[in-house]
């Protein structure tokens, strides 16, 4: 160390003495949360049941899985890679493009439905907007609710209310979306410039009229941009609404994977990725653009 | 009195026509297009207002079914606990692992650190195919290969934010000031330490407050874990909803609730703590 060559009596000395101090704490304190966290990560595999041998045992069995998948079971190419006979891997493609627009259409309505109501929600819940405080307390803790519970658990509960199919999806997605997109949007809300509101207040706007003219044109291209991501989150999740019976393509998948139907788990799986990462890549263009022409 | 003529809506309408006129072109189809998907998808889906109704009052005698919330005996309340316990440990491995793999694969992926452009490509597009597939079918897939039970639920929130992480990482990786690392290359760092002490301790903070989200997050997924078998608080939960035990399924939800604020609550000043440093720092 530098210190210890230097003589007591030397300036930087006190200096140095000081900032090694307050290395030393810093050093103290990154210790102590590293040994928090060493004992949380043993808690946490203790709880989950890891155990590594086994593990190292079966991790075998996952590349053999995603090879079982890609290899045809029956036909004149059983047992071959299933780009030898791309007509027998999608045998069912009528069939599953017909589900996956269902579950597109899922994702559409719900993610409409679940807009405009978040959409009239969020100007209660803004507090800048003259709306009375316990009102603005109520709608954020329904909010907050309809986000925080999971939407795979609203759709078990609603296929027992509304019966097996797309509708109880649809509705469960919408209730997640509209606490999502609420919370949202409320925040934008509050983030806009306040000369206007006070503007048409002054002038006697009645408060529709207020928000129609003075909030309203300050946060549409926001709006858009958080519906439309929202939109590509709810693509994945109707895929998989079909596991509980809420429709979808999700149906199918969980059977075949169930059923061990490998070269069908695989050919849904690809179309489920081409077309949740295709709306990804058409959303974010869009996002652009939205957000690059309104500025 | 008469009204003041220059306050009514139709001189209003007059004076500002450009703003108040009626919707036209673009801003007139637009909407309509929206609106006829949505009426088509609602009857493609099979929607109707019967069903709604019916629907309606079904879920209106749950909940009055449901209260007051209970846990049966202390047994079950033991094992409701463990589960939740369990559920809170998935996420917490999951997402660790995740970020621990994710965090070299960042580099790779990220256009001024990686060591060559297929390679870069190559990785992007995995982390796309890793996203593209839900967390619950990542779990579907790991119970075929490791078995029921909590660690095929790891797994799959693991497989699944290696591609969110992958991404974020590249991305924050790619927005560092470049200055750093050319200081440390110009005074003769190798490009390895130009990465350790250029890069790395402007995106650290950054990965570590992305992490700290997604933890929060998957908190979330890991309580739906359960229903495929995946482990954790799921599997009881859609156990009671389909038994019809309305009562304990409340309990239930009340209990993810809870945990799942409290997760927030101590991830979001964690992360503020985090960025506190960062702002002081500079």
């Amino acid at each position: 160390m530098i210190v210890a060559t230097m003589s007591t009596s030397d300036p930087v000395f006190a200096k140095l003495k000081a900032y090694e101090a307050v290395i030393a704490t810093r050093r103290r304190a990154f210790t102590l949360g590293l040994m928090v966290f060493a004992v949380g990560v043993l808690v946490a595999g203790w709880m989950s049941e890891v155990d590594f041998a086994l593990f190292f045992q079966n991790i075998h069995k996952f590349p053999t899985y995603i090879g079982k998948i890609f290899t045809l079971d029956s036909g004149d190419f059983a047992g071959r890679f299933v780009l030898y006979d791309v007509s027998s891997w999608y045998w069912g493609l009528s069939k599953w493009l017909r589900l996956l627009i269902d579950t597109l259409l899922i994702a559409y309505v719900a993610t409409l439905l679940g807009a405009i109501g978040g959409f009239l929600l969020s100007f209660l819940a803004a507090s800048n907007l003259g709306v009375t405080p316990w009102l603005t307390f109520i709608v954020r803790r329904f909010l907050e609710f309809c986000r925080t519970v999971p939407e795979l658990v609203f759709a078990l509960i609603f296929v027992l209310a509304f019966g097996l199919g797309p509708m109880a999806g649809v509705l469960a997605i919408a209730v997640h979306t509209l606490g999502a997109l609420g919370k949202q949007f409320y925040e934008v809300l509050e983030n806009i410039d306040q000369k206007p509101v006070e503007g048409l207040v002054a002038s006697g706007g009645s408060w529709t009229k207020t928000m129609r003219f003075a909030a309203l044109p300050q946060v549409t291209s926001n709006f858009f941009s958080y519906g439309l991501l929202r939109f590509e989150i709810n693509v994945r999740g109707a895929s998989i609404m079909g596991f509980v019976g809420a429709g979808g393509i999700g149906q199918d998948l969980i059977e075949a994977i169930r059923k061990f139907y490998y070269p069908d788990v695989s050919a849904i799986l690809v179309l489920i990725i081409i077309t949740v990462t295709t709306i990804d890549l058409v959303t974010e263009r869009i996002r652009h653009h939205f957000i690059s022409g309104n500025r | 009195m008469q009204p003041n003529p220059d306050h009514s809506d139709d001189a209003l309408r007059q004076r500002h026509a450009a703003i108040l006129r009626p919707a036209r072109g673009l801003g007139f189809i637009l909407p309509g297009l929206l609106a006829g998907l949505l009426v088509y998808g609602l009857w493609h889906l099979g929607f109707s207002f019967t069903k709604f109704i019916i629907g309606i009052a079904n879920l209106g005698s749950f909940v009055v079914l449901m209260f007051p919330p209970s846990w049966g005996d202390a047994q079950s309340l033991l094992r409701y606990v463990n589960a939740l316990g369990e559920t809170v440990a998935i996420a917490f491995l999951g997402t660790l692992l995740a970020a621990i793999i994710a965090f070299p694969l960042g580099f790779v992926a990220a256009r001024n650190t990686t060591v060559s452009n297929v390679l870069r490509l190559i990785s992007r597009r995995s982390f796309d195919t890793l996203r593209g597939a839900d967390m619950l079918i990542w779990a579907l897939i790991w119970v075929n290969v490791v078995g029921l039970g909590p660690f095929a639920g790891v797994l799959a929130i693991m497989s699944s934010d290696i591609g969110s992480f992958g991404k974020l990482f590249s991305e924050a990786i790619e927005a560092t000031d470049k200055r750093a690392q050319e200081g440390v290359l110009a005074s003769g760092g190798s490009h390895v330490m130009g990465i350790r002490f250029g890069i790395i301790p402007q995106v650290l903070p950054v990965l570590i407050s992305q992490v700290l989200y997604y933890f929060e997050s998957n908190t979330r997924s890991a309580t739906i874990i359960g229903i495929v078998g995946a482990g954790g608080i799921g599997l009881t939960l859609s156990e009671q909803i389909r038994t019809l035990e309305w009562q304990t399924v409340c309990f239930l939800i009340i209990l993810i609730l809870l945990t799942v604020t409290a997760i927030d609550f101590l991830s979001t000043r964690l992360r503020r703590l985090i960025a506190g440093q960062q702002t002081s720092a500079i």
